[in-house]
């Protein structure tokens, strides 16, 4: 993303602070006036969505945080709008989730347009039963606000705004940085660095690395608008409208009756003239009609690539979101697995500075997150070539697959608008322990826990709420388990890396409690059938909710070597 | 794997209907029928393995002569 400007300065919504134009102060650190460098054992650079996301999981978990920050205000303009359902469940693990959903616009459906004519629609969550939705809109400058208000709220998180990071020296045993201030510079040292600071970070750049890939020879304006429309809040995407001939065109709902446009523009367009209003109103006109009132909120243009760094670990340097990767916007999958980096990487860490994990535990960060990302780039690449066909072939087929849509439904699975964002399977992970036992359906080791609706003493929950900060064992059960197999199960939940033990109850078996379990019953019937699960099963889950480790019958050895596994101690 | 043995019972009437089904048509128009022909019958065949074959053979033996309108990057 590139070339944001502000065109108007209207209020923000209804009694929530303007966080796009609030701004934060400066001020004097002690670190500042000692002696030697004052040593942190976290300091993140960047306060965007990813950075505060690390350093609250970090920081609520009770590591101390440092968060370094260049400027002193949140993002200009709504920049990444689509949060998807596994950041909201990460946001509700960091005790902000329900407040971005109450704001945020809440959308399942995707409607997309060839010509003048509507080709299919799309259903991104087709079934109940989970607490969050699939996708939930919601201007960036709100997500980061949100966070920044739940990491005001932890002592343990430090962030200091216009601390530009200058200078940087990684050796085995730390990292020393020179940070600028208004001030003038001052050195830090920090067992850990996480760089947060985006596609042009300046931590790559100050260690000589690169993110390499693929650049697409495209331009888009984005132009978000404020007006009153009943339009459902849907995501609709044209093909080569009467609008906007020969390019696509997406529309997007936001909270405050904002509303994202997004036109692509074509590789010769003028990026300068292209953000000026005499240019912008006559595009949304072309769409709205001539008898709309709009004003326009904020004006981008943008040209994207496709990459990513070798690797995202360098020693004690770890790369997460855009400084690691890039993307296309089509899918979501910038901030969603930025994200997603953070809440993987949160954990390991946490177990390493506690001692709990040999550092060889971040390694798997770095397989982890760049198998996602490869995964990521692949879709959005994918997108990105039907969206902008390279070639006249590309443009017969991607016309061809679009006309035969409409009445064919295998061409319907052709049609790639965006590749939404969904979780990555980790399913080579180190990690996991691989099943010996036979399971049905789609989670497996690497997966993300699925939701359910159940009941916690006596009310409503969701089970990925219900699940612990550290690794969780999930325990399936129509009768209350036996005394021994208890006994030893609690012995695992002391051990130097914590089991939490939730036991799952069958939905309508008489009700019986557990000490030291967490007993949740399955409300719908829904969780027993997304596990799979007999009486019996056990399930190992991560602190990032992802499963690792599951078996139809509970054997404490291998109960432990799978957590021994899933540690990185093994 | 990609039967390129005789499979069609009236090779010359599939060929005649091939052409029939461009006739009158300006070479973008044709290119379309073309790329509709080639998703329709790729969904009909469907196997991956087959599909892979073909789209190898159709491509043997042509040395590319344009270039791809997309760059490598570093940064």
């Amino acid at each position: 993303m590139s070339q944001g400007a502000e065109l108007s300065s209207p209020a923000a919504g209804k009694a929530e602070p303007d966080f796009q134009r609030m701004t934060f102060a400066y001020r004097r650190s002690t670190d500042q006036d000692a002696a030697q460098p004052v040593r942190h054992p976290v300091i993140i650079i960047g306060a965007g969505p990813v950075g505060l996301t690390a350093a609250i999981d970090l920081a609520q978990s009770g590591t101390p945080v440092l968060l370094l920050d260049d400027d002193d205000r949140l993002a200009g303009g709504s920049r990444a709008i689509c949060f998807a359902k596994r950041s909201l469940e990460i946001f509700d693990r960091l005790g902000c989730g329900q407040r971005m959903v109450e704001k945020g616009v809440v959308w399942n459906l995707g409607k997309v347009f060839f010509r003048e004519d509507p080709v299919y629609n799309f259903d991104l969550l087709p079934e109940n039963g989970h607490g969050r939705p699939a996708f939930i809109n919601l201007q960036q400058y709100y997500v980061e606000g949100y966070l920044l208000e739940r990491a005001r709220e932890l002592p343990l998180l430090e962030i200091r705004w216009k601390n530009r990071l200058v200078g940087l020296e990684a050796a085995t045993d730390g990292v020393r940085l020179t940070v600028e201030t208004p001030e003038g510079t001052y050195g830090l040292q920090a067992d850990w660095l996480i760089a947060a600071d985006g596609g042009r970070s300046a931590t790559r750049r100050l260690m000589g690395l690169e993110s390499k890939g693929q650049v697409f020879r495209d331009r888009f304006l984005i132009a978000d608008i404020r007006m009153e429309a009943e339009f459902p809040a849907e995501r609709w995407f044209w093909f080569d409208p009467p609008f906007h001939p020969n390019q696509s065109v997406l529309l997007h709902r936001q909270p405050d009756n904002i509303w994202r446009i997004d036109f692509q523009l074509g590789w010769d367009a003028d990026p300068e003239a292209e953000r000026l209003p005499e240019r912008v109103m006559p595009r949304i006109r072309a769409l709205l009609g001539e008898d709309r009132p709009f004003t326009l909120e904020w004006v981008s243009v943008y040209s994207f690539v496709c990459r990513r760094m070798d690797r995202f670990r360098h020693g004690r340097v770890l790369f997460v979101g855009d400084a690691a990767h890039g993307v296309s916007p089509f899918g979501a999958r910038g901030a969603n697995s930025g994200v997603q980096d953070a809440e993987n990487l949160a954990w390991k860490l946490r177990l390493v500075l506690a001692g709990s994990a040999p550092d060889s535990l971040l390694d798997s960060y770095d397989s982890e997150r760049v198998f996602a990302a490869d995964e990521n780039i692949r879709h959005s690449t994918r997108s990105t070539d039907f969206i902008t066909p390279k070639n006249e072939a590309s443009r017969d087929f991607r016309d061809a697959t679009l006309d035969l849509a409409r009445d064919c439904a295998f061409a319907r699975q052709l049609v790639n608008s965006g590749r939404l964002s969904v979780p990555t399977v980790l399913s080579a992970s180190p990690l996991n322990t691989p099943d010996e036992d036979p399971f049905a359906g789609t989670l497996q080791p690497g997966a993300v826990a699925a939701d359910a609706p159940v009941v916690e003493e006596g009310g409503p929950a969701w089970l990925l709420r219900s699940l612990g900060e550290g690794f969780t064992g999930m325990w399936f059960a129509d009768v209350r388990p036996d005394e021994a197999t208890l006994q030893s199960l609690g012995t695992l939940a002391t051990g130097a890396v914590p089991l939490r033990l939730v036991l799952v109850r069958k939905a309508g078996m008489p009700a019986w409690t557990v000490p030291g379990f967490t007993v949740l019953e399955d409300r719908e019937g829904l969780a027993w059938m997304r596990y799979d699960a007999r009486p019996g099963t056990f399930y190992l889950v991560r602190p990032d909710q992802h499963v690792c480790a599951r078996w139809r019958s509970i054997d404490i050895d291998r109960l432990r070597a799978a957590l021994t596994r899933a540690s990185g101690n093994a | 794997m990609l039967n390129t043995e005789p499979n069609l019972a009236a090779p010359d009437d599939f060929y005649a209907a091939l052409m029939d089904a461009q006739r009158g048509l300006s070479p973008a128009q044709s290119r379309q029928v073309n790329a509709r022909l080639i998703l329709l019958l790729a969904n009909h065949i469907g196997d991956a393995g087959v599909l892979r074959e073909a789209l190898e053979r159709a491509r043997a033996g042509i040395v590319p002569a344009g270039g791809d309108d997309t760059m490598r990057v570093r940064d």
